[in-house]
């Protein structure tokens, strides 16, 4: 599904991805994992395409076409779909509204998921304006259950959420991802960042990826990538030079 | 419901024009209505028990108390425009009274129609007499084919008895070359309500106006809200004042300015007289395409308890909040209209639904434009 290559990103003057190589099939989730600071929403933003992330060298393919060059709405035409882990307060614009305009005006569907969310209450409020830090994500996901993307990248899922909301979360996060499909029948695909590991209680993903410095220094089983970090922090990682 | 009204001089297009100011020649969800072409006085009906719609001169020739309310708070001499309408020698406007205890959430419409190249002068005198509430939408517009100048000079009184509400709704469409010049301020006795909204979402050459509510009774309450689009050679001086001049007095002043090449002055000045009052002052610009928006927000407080405060801030619409949108499959322009219609909508406390949805429309209808 996405497929990137060689991938350099600028933020401002300063190179912040060097040689960025993923690959995440149909169907797959992946995590991201690395320190404050290492890239992982850089890579987010820059795979999204938002403006301040200048792509350098290299390319992002997604389905068989080159996305690299698109404008943002057309990677999300094109089915891509971000969870901001810090949204931009829009004054005036009310979570409601925008639902209605990206869901086409179904008025009734909107209601019904903002419900499960337990957001019909914000539908009314300006978007982002004082939620707080769990409001925020039921708001993102509850956005993208209306968006419905088939590559679902997530920026930290988990931070700011209390103990009653997280199953919520989880499971809205399991449905986006179409965990309660047969692994045959599964389409949709993730990048998961996460600190925690939480998320893997609800969606088994497949590859964990460590990043550090703006490099993906190595992949493999998510859970036993995230035990050693608990387990030996993050300093070996920094200091590998096994890339 | 009233029945419809018959206005045989005005065109379709014009019809337009002034359903977009609020005007419902339908009558349909108005309680009564006051029409005004140039120096003609139309009609001035009302079907609703205890609000009366008149002229200013038959109003004044029926009342002999009506005198006292004329001219009072705002004084002949006070500009030259003032002056221009008070030395009329036939004066035309409205009177709108409602009777004590009156409860009318249904609007009056109050149209001032600008069909040929001259000035228009009106006088208004609005009263709600203890315990009445009464809503009026003021459709201010000219005719398409207003072609170089013309103006509007218009004086407003309104007074608000004790515990009576009014609120006054004025939505503009008037044409490029138009001058347009309004006077108003008001009284406000204890426990009273005066709510003031002010539309302009259409091309004009020139409004300057800066109404003042006189917060003179225990817990009046003033609420002044400001939407305005300054477009291309367009200058728009619009203020707001609120004097709390009582104990518990209070008052609002909301403004959203967007700029597409037009000059926006945004003046608002709010007095704490007295103790125990409070005051707010906002004032949100945008600039969109050139032009300027100048904000002079002023609060003065002079006695010990009151409490007063203003938040200004003029910008561009954050690049961020656009992807953000975008992120969710709008593209940049729709992103951008989103956030701009998002950025207008101002919903205001105590306005009843009908004419909430009266704004929100000239606002839609502006949109398009965006």
């Amino acid at each position: 599904m996405l497929e990137i290559t060689d991938l350099h990103v600028t933020v401002g003057e300063k190179e912040i991805l060097h040689d960025i190589n993923l690959r995440i099939g149909n169907g797959e989730t992946h995590v991201l994992m690395g320190p404050n600071g290492s890239g992982k929403t850089s890579l987010l933003m820059a795979i999204m395409g938002f403006s301040g992330y200048l792509v350098t060298q290299g390319e992002i393919v997604y389905n068989g076409k080159d996305i690299t060059g698109l404008p943002v709405n057309e990677r999300a035409k094109a089915g891509m779909g971000l969870m901001f882990q810090r949204p931009p307060t829009v004054g005036g614009l009310k979570l409601g509204k925008l639902l209605e305009v990206t869901s086409g005006g179904t008025r009734e569907a909107v209601a019904e998921q903002a419900k499960e969310m337990n957001m019909l209450p914000f539908l009314g409020r300006d978007i982002n304006k004082g939620f707080s830090g769990g409001e925020i994500k039921r708001s993102e996901i509850l956005q993208l259950m209306v968006q419905q993307p088939d590559f679902v990248m997530l920026d930290e899922p988990e931070s700011g959420v209390d103990l009653e909301n997280i199953s919520l979360i989880g499971g809205a996060i399991g449905r986006l991802l179409e965990k309660d499909k047969h692994i045959v029948n599964r389409r949709k695909s993730g990048l998961i960042i996460t600190h925690t590991g939480f998320i893997l209680d609800y969606v088994d993903a497949n590859v964990g990826h460590m990043m550090c410095d703006g490099v993906i220094k190595c992949r493999g089983n998510p859970r036993e990538m995230l035990k050693e970090i608990k387990e030996r922090g993050y300093r070996e990682c920094m200091e590998c030079r096994k890339v | 419901m009233p029945e419809g009204l018959t206005t045989p001089s005005i065109s379709a297009e014009d019809r337009e024009r002034l359903k977009q100011s609020g005007i419902e020649l339908s009558m349909i969800n108005r309680c009564g209505s006051y029409m005004q072409m140039n120096q003609d006085v139309l009609h001035a009906t009302c079907a609703a028990k205890g609000v009366e719609v008149l002229s200013i001169a038959d109003a004044l020739e029926r009342y002999d108390w009506l005198k006292d309310y004329s001219w009072r708070v705002i004084p002949k001499d006070r500009d030259q425009y003032t002056q221009a309408v008070a030395d009329q020698k036939s004066p035309r406007g409205y009177v709108i009274i409602g009777r004590k205890g009156t409860k009318n959430i249904l609007p009056v419409q109050a149209c001032l129609y600008l069909g040929r190249e001259q000035i228009q002068y009106v006088h208004n005198i609005i009263i709600a007499e203890e315990g009445a509430e009464l809503h009026i939408v003021s459709g201010c517009a000219s005719g398409r084919h207003v072609g170089k100048g013309g103006a509007h000079y218009g004086i407003s009184e309104f007074y608000v008895k004790r515990n009576a509400k009014i609120s006054f709704t004025m939505i503009h469409t008037w044409g490029e070359e138009i001058e347009v010049y309004p006077r108003s301020a008001s009284i406000v006795e204890e426990g009273g309500t005066f709510l003031s909204n002010y539309v302009c979402m259409q091309p004009v050459k020139k409004v300057q106006m800066y109404p003042t509510a006189n917060l003179n009774g225990k817990n009046a309450v003033a609420r002044f809200s400001s939407i305005v689009i300054g477009t291309q050679g367009s200058i728009l001086d619009i203020g707001s004042r609120a004097i709390l001049g009582a104990e518990g007095a209070s008052a609002e002043l909301i403004t959203r300015a967007i700029t597409r090449g037009g000059t926006i002055m945004s003046r608002g000045d709010i007095q704490g007289k007295s103790h125990g009052t409070k005051g707010h002052l906002e004032c949100k610009g945008l600039i969109l395409r050139d032009g300027i928006i100048h904000a002079i927000p002023e609060i003065k407080g002079t006695v010990v308890g009151t409490e007063l405060s203003h938040e200004a801030a003029v910008g561009k619409i954050a690049q961020e909040e656009i992807e953000y949108l975008m992120a969710r499959g709008l593209s940049e322009d729709e992103a951008t209209a989103t956030i701009i219609r998002g950025f207008l909508d101002v919903r205001i406390a105590g306005l009843p639904e009908v004419l909430q949805k009266q704004i929100d429309a000239a606002i839609d209808t502006a949109e398009k434009g965006f």
